[in-house]
């Protein structure tokens, strides 16, 4: 059974059911609806697609919301228990894939309930990566601890002095009861700045650091800066919209916009590049920004020479990677090796998603021909419509929270699936227990 | 000139208590706050322990303890050297290190551990 059919099957199950328990004739909705009570026949038995125009007149007639019979709603739970099942920890449970249309048929109750399990699952191992990444890669949360620890052991090492030690000149009693004070305050400022900082981990997906600020800024709309949190983010904020300002007074929304009505050029941005004669990157980045016909969905990663990220704008169902710790296949990096060329390439997300990318890397000396070469590069992603390519490219978030168990470029193991057991054979070699 | 100890401490409020309880046991302590020159540091004090804080600013003491273990003077790679540090590990810098204090530390270990350092 293909998955382009599964939909159909469950439609015309569901038309069949919604009819039986309204004791009507197959005749008589047939009628009612403009078609041959075979042809009727032959879609209850999912032996012949249905469009949406056909399954509004059924649910119509048949006194039920369009969607109840339509194919996407299907299409939905279908790809919600496939991914389920795709999961690590479904590994060796062998699920009854080819079964799943049925298990919905018949026990859509239980089939609902599988599905809000996972996707809530799936909501508490997002929330745990992001506090995984943040209690160890946090360097605001570490420089705080590094604070309290050493304010810490400060008073600890004074106090002792003051109790233990004896005679102790007045001058220098003056100077540690000064240098007490001095800690506790330190302490007591930091400590609350923790405890502030901890709370902000209960909110999922708040903004940690000035550029998750500016990047939530920029997808709510990027209204005003002024209004953002962090002196930081503040400046980092008016240097991306002088930017992008920048950016639309060369290439214009409405240039933009015309430009990709021709087939080809919307197809090809770097034939739109041509076109329109302009940068590849600037029209990578007006792409993501106004986000005109054929790039609705698209994002837009930016990455310096060392690789870390300087921006992200997401896009529907792609996995935004974190700053400094992203998946090393993402094309993206593939273009840090080959500046001005233009890379494509379909990935796959582990979640089942496709995406094409575009990525392209640019050099610049702004130092003059003495300074640094800099380099910078941008991949534009645009949701794949239909069924994901087989060769698409399987990317993930960050190694650690990766579910992906075989991927060449692992670095460390992941926190999501079970780790394998090293087991010490007789000639001193290891092997895996799994 | 040789002193008894050199701690290189950002922490100044650290570093003056550790110099005062050090100095009571009448031991010399020169004190330098910075990774960026600390060999230099090293070297001119020549000192017969250091004691070496973790996180130090420019140059980390992980960093400073490496760059000492490789010092062509083979008598100042070898000095013994006391991590301070305030995490529960310190990675490939506990190897080179002669004794490793987990901030915050008791006086007392201190002031026993320093003694025996200087034998």
């Amino acid at each position: 059974m293909n998955e382009r059919s599964t939909p159909t099957v469950l439609t015309g199950t569901r038309i069949r059911e919604r009819r039986l328990s309204l004791s009507r004739r197959q005749a008589d909705i047939a009628r009612a609806v403009g078609i041959s009570p075979a042809y009727l026949n032959l879609i209850e038995h999912n032996r012949r697609p249905v469009s949406a125009d056909l399954v509004a007149r059924l649910a119509e007639e048949l006194d039920v919301p369009a969607e109840e019979l339509a194919e996407g709603r299907e299409e939905v739970r279908i790809a919600a228990l496939r991914e389920a099942a795709a999961h690590p920890v479904a590994t060796g449970l062998g699920p009854e894939l080819d079964q799943v249309t049925e298990l919905l048929a018949r026990f859509p109750g239980w089939g609902q309930l599988l599905i809000a399990h996972a996707r809530r699952a799936g909501g508490l191992e997002r929330q745990l990566v992001d506090l995984s990444d943040r209690m160890t890669q946090d360097p605001y949360l570490l420089t705080t601890l590094h604070e309290v620890l050493s304010a810490v052991t400060a008073v600890r090492s004074t106090a002792a002095i003051l109790v233990e030690e004896g005679e102790i000149s007045p001058e220098w009693r003056r100077r540690f009861h000064s240098n007490l004070h001095e800690d506790s305050q330190r302490l007591s400022l930091t400590a609350q700045a923790l405890v502030a900082y901890l709370d902000s981990f209960e909110a999922e997906g708040s903004a940690a650091t000035p550029q998750e600020e500016v990047e939530a800024w920029l997808a709510a709309g990027a209204s005003d800066a002024a209004e953002l949190a962090s002196d930081a983010a503040r400046v980092m904020a008016r240097q991306l919209e002088s930017g992008l300002n920048a950016d639309r007074d060369i290439l214009p929304d409405q240039i933009l916009a015309e430009a990709v009505t021709n087939p080809e050029a919307r197809a090809d941005p770097v034939r739109l590049a041509a076109r329109l004669e302009m940068p590849l990157d600037l029209v990578m980045r007006r792409l993501a920004d106004l986000r005109p016909a054929g790039f609705e969905g698209a994002g837009l990663l930016v990455c310096d020479g060392s690789g870390a990220l300087t921006l992200r704008r997401a896009a529907p169902g792609f996995p935004l990677p974190r700053p400094g710790d992203s998946c090393p296949l993402l094309p993206l990096y593939q273009a840090l090796a080959v500046p001005q060329v233009a890379l494509v390439r379909d990935v796959v997300t582990p979640d089942g998603r496709g995406f094409r990318t575009l990525s392209h890397a640019t050099r610049s000396q702004p130092g003059g021909v003495t300074g640094p070469v800099l380099t910078t590069a941008q991949m534009l992603f645009t949701p794949i419509d239909g069924p994901v390519p087989s060769d698409a490219l399987a990317i993930g978030p960050a190694c650690r929270i990766c579910s992906r168990a075989a991927c060449p470029a692992r670095r460390e193991p992941s926190i999501l699936v079970p780790q394998p057991v090293l087991v010490e054979r007789p000639n001193g070699t290891f092997d895996t227990g799994l | 000139m040789q002193q008894d100890i050199l701690m290189i401490e950002d922490e100044v409020n650290i570093a003056e208590a550790v110099r005062f309880i050090l100095s009571r046991e009448g031991w010399q302590v020169a004190l330098h706050a910075d990774g960026a020159g600390a060999i230099e540091a090293i070297r001119n004090h020549r000192p017969r322990v250091l004691i070496l804080d973790l996180m130090l600013p420019n140059r980390s003491g992980a960093e400073v303890l490496a760059d000492l273990r490789a010092d062509p003077d083979a008598n100042l790679a070898a000095t013994p050297v006391l991590m301070l540090t305030a995490r529960g590990q310190v990675g490939d810098a506990a190897a080179q290190a002669n004794q490793i204090l987990s901030k915050p530390f008791d006086n007392a270990d201190l002031r026993a551990l320093v003694r025996r350092m200087l034998g």
